[in-house]
């Protein structure tokens, strides 16, 4: 088969578009997530409204950035999930009990049981070690039952519900367990170690020049094989406007929100800093756990869209049969998906413990709920083969978003509840009605 | 047959084969062969079995009982993956697309791409596919999105495309023009033909008499999971092979009276 025709160049970009629409196609964007993002924009501009300005400043937006990121971790993993057709009901049971164990080991088993002492600095490492492997194995034990005995997911994870957070109570008897680590507790985000200050700014350069280089990747490898390239001026605008995004936004979180001045008076003593009038200006910056969602989010894309891994997962969704039949070993895939959420589970579990400070046996739970609703809201389907990374985050914010506004609005929780409810249906009618005009 | 005149073992044999569904012989000691550059058409009315012998052969559903034979040795396919890796192509009647995703990713599913870093190489599969699928059919377009919103007929172009690119040595076409308008159809036609010239074996599932007539060099007919008989496609008129599908009675069986039955 080797004497094919060359293919012809398609030219897409090199005409000048006639209409709006054709305008918004040539951009190739993805039009669920762009409204999504609206979405939100319109929702933070309306909490803003009716609290008279409480909502959008950067203390809120800094918080919401940190309570969004514990769900968004699992969130990602629970697209992978969702995607091949099965489900994880014990993702926040998962999370508390490799919170748990997280906490014991720095609290009890290194410097008690061991005698090796406090803050040692392995500490952390050992305890996000000891987590991170406990979350591996609980998914991979879900992951075989499910994937090579054949017992639905939702079974096998809703008795992982109950067991796991069975678990937790047995370890040691329902206590709370604390000090948690220093070094342990910077994964949390809480000031004043757990943000990163000015370093932000190098985090926001980074993502700069990695939305530049995935504009300019993406462009290259199209015009080796001649095909449409997305046009220069959709490139440029689409670089520009996503680079001032995350400059706004670390800048937000940067020059707009300083040390609060207990904290910063504090430290001007400790380190004798001479305070100047009206005390010393010290930038919070990007919290650790939203540099942990970047890592996750990256490296979670990465596998979705780049690896075999993630294409299997999707052809699953799309046809278990056609991927079996493919020669795809799907048992290993769905196994994989598991394994991946465990591990998600436990980040979020350092993520929680160290924010909490303590290690407690009621955290987690009904995580599940919001780290669905997130992936449900991000546009993943529940038929199967559908849904993307980044929407999975921007749904976690969407959550967060909804619960943080009503809390400022000082909407009971009843209330609450019934509205984050009903947006949940209502994200996914639209989704539905979405998916079906486009076949 | 003629088989045992032939010095060079067959490309295929498969010998006393049988498939059982809870106690039902679907495929009941069946033997059929076929040789590199042949085409034998399977035929048989529904249930007959064709498509269970062949997903025996495919790796999608593993025999119960029997031998399969490539070029004189035994082999056994346990999954689609062992079938793939003997030269083995299917197209399926369902075609077997992953329907979210597009003409490349389903025609390198589990044959993927990669880069030397081990991520995708999607620019190059897709490069591929159109190259290929560009051949088949010329009026395929639509590289970008879910072959869920194609047409039938390039539906099947990708499936077709997906068989015909890895080099298979064995194809196994299931009702491959089922989907198909006229114009496609001759496409598919053709292409049969240009893979029989290349040498490569192909097993054709057909209901339509006539397209079996056309391409197959060997027609063997299945009714109630047993294997009727296999004829040489120049020794036999249509009304024959019919009678071997619906009485089940071979050409030297078959009365006039019989024969003028089936257009009665």
């Amino acid at each position: 088969m080797a004497q094919a025709s060359e293919v012809a160049p398609v030219v897409a970009g090199s005409k000048p578009p006639r209409s709006l629409g054709s305008l918004y196609r040539s951009m190739e964007l993805d039009t669920r997530l762009l409204g999504m993002l609206i979405a939100l924009i319109v929702m933070w501009i309306g909490f803003d409204r009716l609290s008279g300005g409480l909502f959008l400043t950067s203390p809120n937006l800094w918080n919401l950035s940190v309570q969004s990121s514990a769900v968004a971790v699992m969130a990602t993993g629970m697209v992978l999930i969702i995607v091949s057709r099965n489900i994880d009901l014990s993702v926040g049971s998962i999370l508390g009990l490799t919170g748990y164990t997280m906490a014991m080991v720095q609290a009890v088993w290194i410097p008690t049981t061991l005698h090796l002492g406090w803050e040692q600095p392995y500490t952390f490492l050992v305890a996000l070690v000891v987590g991170i492997t406990l979350g591996a194995l609980i998914g991979g034990f879900q992951g075989v039952i499910i994937a090579y005995i054949g017992v639905p997911s939702f079974i096998v994870t809703l008795g992982g519900l109950l067991v796991w957070r069975g678990l937790v109570f047995e370890i040691q008897q329902g206590q709370t367990i604390s000090p948690i680590d220093k070094t342990f507790t910077i994964i949390g985000g809480g000031l004043p170690d757990g943000a990163l200050g000015e370093v932000s700014w190098i985090v926001a350069a980074l993502l700069c020049v990695g939305i530049v280089f995935m504009m300019w990747s993406s462009r290259r490898r199209s015009r080796t094989y001649g095909f449409p390239v997305r046009p220069l001026w959709s490139a440029i605008l689409i670089s520009v406007v996503g680079c001032a995004g995350v400059l706004a936004a670390v800048w937000v979180v940067t020059e707009g929100y300083a040390w609060p001045p207990l904290l910063a008076h504090k430290y001007a003593i400790e380190h004798h800093v001479a305070e100047p009038a009206g005390g010393l200006q010290i930038p919070v910056g990007l919290a650790v756990p939203v540099l942990i969602l970047l890592v996750v989010a990256l490296v979670m894309t990465l596998i979705a869209t780049r690896r075999r891994f993630g294409r299997y997962v999707f052809a699953i969704g799309g046809n278990p049969e056609a991927a079996e039949l493919a020669g795809i070993n799907t048992r290993r895939t769905i196994l994989g998906t598991y394994v991946i959420m465990g591990i998600l589970c436990a980040i979020s579990g350092a993520i929680q413990t160290a924010r909490l400070g303590s290690g407690v046996t009621s955290l987690g739970t009904s995580d599940e709920l919001s780290v669905i609703a997130a992936a449900v809201i991000g546009g993943t389907s529940f038929t199967g083969g559908i849904g993307t990374i980044p929407g999975a985050i921007l749904g976690a914010v969407v959550m967060q978003t909804l619960r943080s506004g009503m809390l400022t609005l000082k909407v009971d929780s009843p209330i609450q509840d019934l509205v984050v409810g009903s947006v949940l249906v209502a994200a996914v009618a639209v989704n539905t009605v979405i998916g079906r005009r486009a076949k | 047959m003629s088989m045992e005149t032939n010095q060079q073992p067959p490309l295929v044999l498969m010998r006393d084969m049988r498939v059982s569904f809870g106690g039902v012989h679907a495929v009941n000691d069946v033997t059929v062969d076929l040789r590199a550059g042949e085409v034998v058409g399977l035929v048989g009315g529904n249930g007959a079995g064709k498509s269970t012998l062949m997903r025996a052969l495919s790796g999608a559903h593993p025999a119960d009982g029997g031998q399969i034979f490539i070029n004189g040795q035994p082999v056994i396919i346990p999954n689609p993956r062992a079938a793939k890796d003997y030269g083995i192509e299917t197209i399926y009647q369902t075609l077997a697309l992953a329907d979210n995703v597009d003409a490349a990713a389903n025609m390198f599913l589990g044959r993927e791409l990669t880069t030397r870093v081990g991520s995708l190489d999607d620019a190059a599969m897709e490069s591929a596919t159109r190259k290929v699928i560009g051949r088949l059919n010329p009026n395929f377009k639509n590289f970008k999105t879910p072959v869920v919103s194609l047409s039938g007929g390039q539906r099947q172009s990708v499936a077709i495309a997906r068989a015909v690119h890895f080099n298979a040595k064995i194809l196994i076409m299931d009702e491959p023009t089922a989907a198909l308008g006229p114009a496609e159809t001759a496409q598919v036609r053709d292409l049969i033909k240009q893979l029989k010239s290349e040498g490569i074996g192909i097993f054709l599932i057909s209901h339509d008499i006539h397209d079996v007539f056309d391409l197959a060099d060997r027609i063997s007919v299945m009714l109630h999971g047993k294997l009727v008989g296999t004829v040489n496609k120049q020794e036999v008129t249509t009304d024959e092979v019919l009678a071997m599908i619906i009485m089940g009675k071979l050409p030297t069986e078959v009365t006039q009276r019989d024969l003028a039955s089936l257009h009665g």
